[in-house]
């Protein structure tokens, strides 16, 4: 690997943690989109900054766009405030109005100030490490990675600082509410830290590889822990990885690293959420099979108890017409009395359905338990 | 108005963007109707992005470039993209938007990665590709439109062979679970309708923006009714004036865009409908909520 390959793979990695941090509460508080909104929205705060001072490097654009980002968030928060628009529409609304403002500004004022759209939403940090950071000649590295570098120190000290508030609101407006916390002031702050994880990353990574960072690896970690601290830790370890083999493929296909870093995280997001030990797909799809066994072979201990040795246990409890009653389809039928049999609890006499003392106190518990919870529960 | 009669009477292309643009508009104000109310608004934009790969793998693949093959890869991977959404939302703790912004980004990513391929082939003519991105509304043929109108009829034959089921299954989900009504089959086509309203336009308004044309309108009409036949028809036309009148104003000035403008527009019916609607709006609503607590405090004062 060559210095630059290293410095270019540094960086991918610093963006990835960076992102990670504000994105597990974002996904937390199910607000995943707003990175959505205003990693596009910024553009608007670039070209007004441009408009400005007219220098496509002048640090005031990056101070606009991470106002836009605050920006972005408050109109969607005051849309929102309106009965007839759920917050999903509001933020539908917000950021492509602000980011067609910027596009039409481009097209007609700017056309010969090399912002070219393409490579403010799309940026490639291949160009990263050839922006690099000079005093009185000396060359200090990429000017990314110590940008970057801020921002992740500004996100610990935030995350660290205000751990607590941020749980709180996060899981529990209510009780934040009762023990002052200002959730409008947590949210602000926290959706600011957001803006400038945004910007920066923005600027470095363009802005799909950002929503990918700050969306994908949290939400993988979700599917794996319910430890918010833990939680964190996994999707910061999730980037980095993501971000290392996405650049090894994108080395080894000649190809786009952002699109190969966000490809591998979506891959990554997929394989967990198809595995994952208790909240992946196959395994809820096991727990609801199971359960709903568990579930139909009670339904019938009942079914048994309440019609056997009556007047109609001939035909409610028969093999030839007790899925009349049961409503149940003949092959799942034979499955449950299986499954029913096999653990001693019916058996059949003269194609009677009967069930036995076995049985017979299975349901009478598992009924009784049921009872007990929900005078608990009250 | 002479003038702006003149300006079609004269121009084939404004003729065909203009018709091009008011039917994407009106069908997917259709449509948009029941992706806000179903809180799928930002369906849109996931679905838009998640087109991208298909765009390109079927170019990649036949190395077609007529609009009929584009439409078609951008309809598979934008409809694999919603299933996967969906699955993930209705099997794992994972949330609506959590999903959204994963398979937005990846299936992109994958875009990226198939259209940094196409550019290295030698002698391929990839342009054209990029119009999907961000959508070039003059390019617009009439033989695109006459594709859109084909698919955007079908769209809303299905909604309308489908109306009953589908007002059941967006207000009152469960009840029609119980009503015996096959509401994954149901939750499938229509997203599936959806799918078909997003990639129509596609080409016109492009991708980012795309998901602005589900949105606004249908959120517009919301303020001016509470029926629902009536807010799909509202959507369609303030979708229809928005697109005219955008392609218009971008056919005046040099160097205006034809979507960003259509958007500009159309997101200040929203905010207009938003602020002055009739009983919904803020001003309305405004003038009439002091009454009522002063009508309160007299009730109290005089019991």
């Amino acid at each position: 690997m060559s210095i630059i390959q290293i410095e270019t793979l540094s960086i991918a990695i610093l963006v990835a943690i960076t992102c990670s941090l504000p994105g597990t509460f974002l996904v937390l508080r199910q607000m995943s989109m707003m990175a959505d909104a205003i990693s596009h929205t910024i553009l608007l705060g670039i070209i007004l900054g441009f408009f400005i001072v007219h220098d496509v490097n002048h640090p005031l654009l990056i101070i606009g766009a991470a106002l836009i980002g605050v920006v972005t968030v408050f109109i969607t928060e005051l849309l929102n405030k309106i009965d007839l628009i759920k917050e999903d529409a509001s933020i539908g609304l917000t950021f492509p109005f602000l980011f067609s403002i910027a596009i039409v500004l481009i097209s007609y004022y700017a056309r010969n100030a090399h912002i070219g759209v393409h490579a403010v939403l799309l940026g490639e940090i291949v160009f990263a490490p050839f922006n690099r950071l000079m005093i009185n000649g000396i060359d200090f590295g990429p000017k990314a990675l110590y940008i970057m570098g801020t921002i992740l120190i500004i996100n610990l000290v935030y995350i660290i600082v205000f751990y607590k508030e941020l749980k709180i609101v996060t899981f529990d407006k209510g009780l934040a509410a009762v023990l002052g916390i200002s959730p409008v002031i947590i949210h602000y702050s926290f959706m600011s830290i957001v803006s400038i994880t945004c910007v920066g990353a923005f600027d470095t990574v363009g802005s799909i590889l950002v929503i990918a960072l700050i969306i994908g690896p949290p939400a993988t970690a979700y599917l794996l822990t319910n430890n918010l601290k833990v939680m964190i830790g996994l999707s910061a370890l999730f980037g980095s990885i993501s971000a290392t083999v996405g650049y090894a493929i994108a080395l080894w296909l000649d190809s786009s690293i952002a699109g190969c870093i966000a490809a591998v995280i979506g891959f990554v997001f997929i394989v967990t959420f198809i595995l994952a030990p208790k909240k992946g797909l196959l395994s809820t799809q096991l727990q609801r099979h199971s359960k709903k066994l568990e579930f139909s072979r009670l339904a019938l201990l009942i079914h048994i108890i309440n019609h056997g040795d009556s007047k109609e246990e001939k035909e409610e409890c028969s093999l030839n017409s007790i899925h009349n009653h049961l409503h149940w389809n003949k092959s799942f039928l034979e499955r449950i009395i299986d499954s029913a049999k096999r653990d001693n609890y019916i058996f059949v006499d003269k194609d009677i359905l009967k069930i036995t003392e076995k049985g017979k106190s299975y349901a009478v518990n598992y009924h009784q338990n049921i009872l007990d919870r929900i005078s608990v529960d009250n | 108005m002479l003038s702006l009669y003149e300006l079609f009477a004269n121009d084939y292309t404004l003729r065909v963007v203009a018709l091009g643009s008011a039917i994407l508009s009106i069908i997917s104000g259709a449509l948009g109707t029941y992706a806000v109310l179903r809180k799928q608004s930002l369906l849109g934009d996931a679905v838009s992005h998640a087109a991208f790969p298909g765009i390109c793998l079927v170019f990649l693949l036949t190395g077609l470039k007529n609009t009929e093959s584009f439409l078609f890869g951008a309809f598979i991977s934008g409809w694999i993209a919603a299933i996967l959404i969906r699955t993930c939302v209705n099997n794992t703790p994972i949330k609506l938007d959590s999903a959204l912004g994963i398979i937005l980004s990846s299936f992109f990513g994958v875009g990226l990665i198939i259209i940094t391929y196409i550019q290295k082939i030698p002698n391929s003519n990839q342009a054209g590709l990029d119009k999907f991105i961000f959508g070039q509304a003059s390019t617009l043929l009439i033989e695109d439109i006459k594709i859109m109108t084909l698919l955007g009829a079908a769209a809303v034959f299905i909604v309308i062979v489908f109306w009953k089921e589908f007002k059941l299954f967006c207000f009152d989900k469960e009840f029609g679970n119980t009503m015996g009504f096959p509401i994954k089959v149901l939750d499938i086509l229509l997203t599936t309708t959806i799918v078909i309203a997003i990639i129509i336009g596609l080409q016109t308004v492009g991708v980012i923006l795309m998901s602005v044309m589900l949105v606004a309108p249908a959120t517009a009409a919301r303020q001016w009714t509470d029926k629902l036949w009536l807010m799909m028809i509202i959507a369609s036309v303030f979708g229809a004036i928005s697109g005219v009148s955008g392609t218009i104003i971008s056919s005046l000035a040099k160097n205006i865009p034809t979507g960003p403008m259509i958007v500009i527009i159309i997101s200040m019916i929203t905010f207009i409908s938003i602020i002055f609607a009739p009983k919904n709006g803020l001003l309305w609503k405004n003038i009439r909520r002091p009454l009522k607590t002063d009508s309160n405090i007299r009730l109290k004062g005089g019991s």
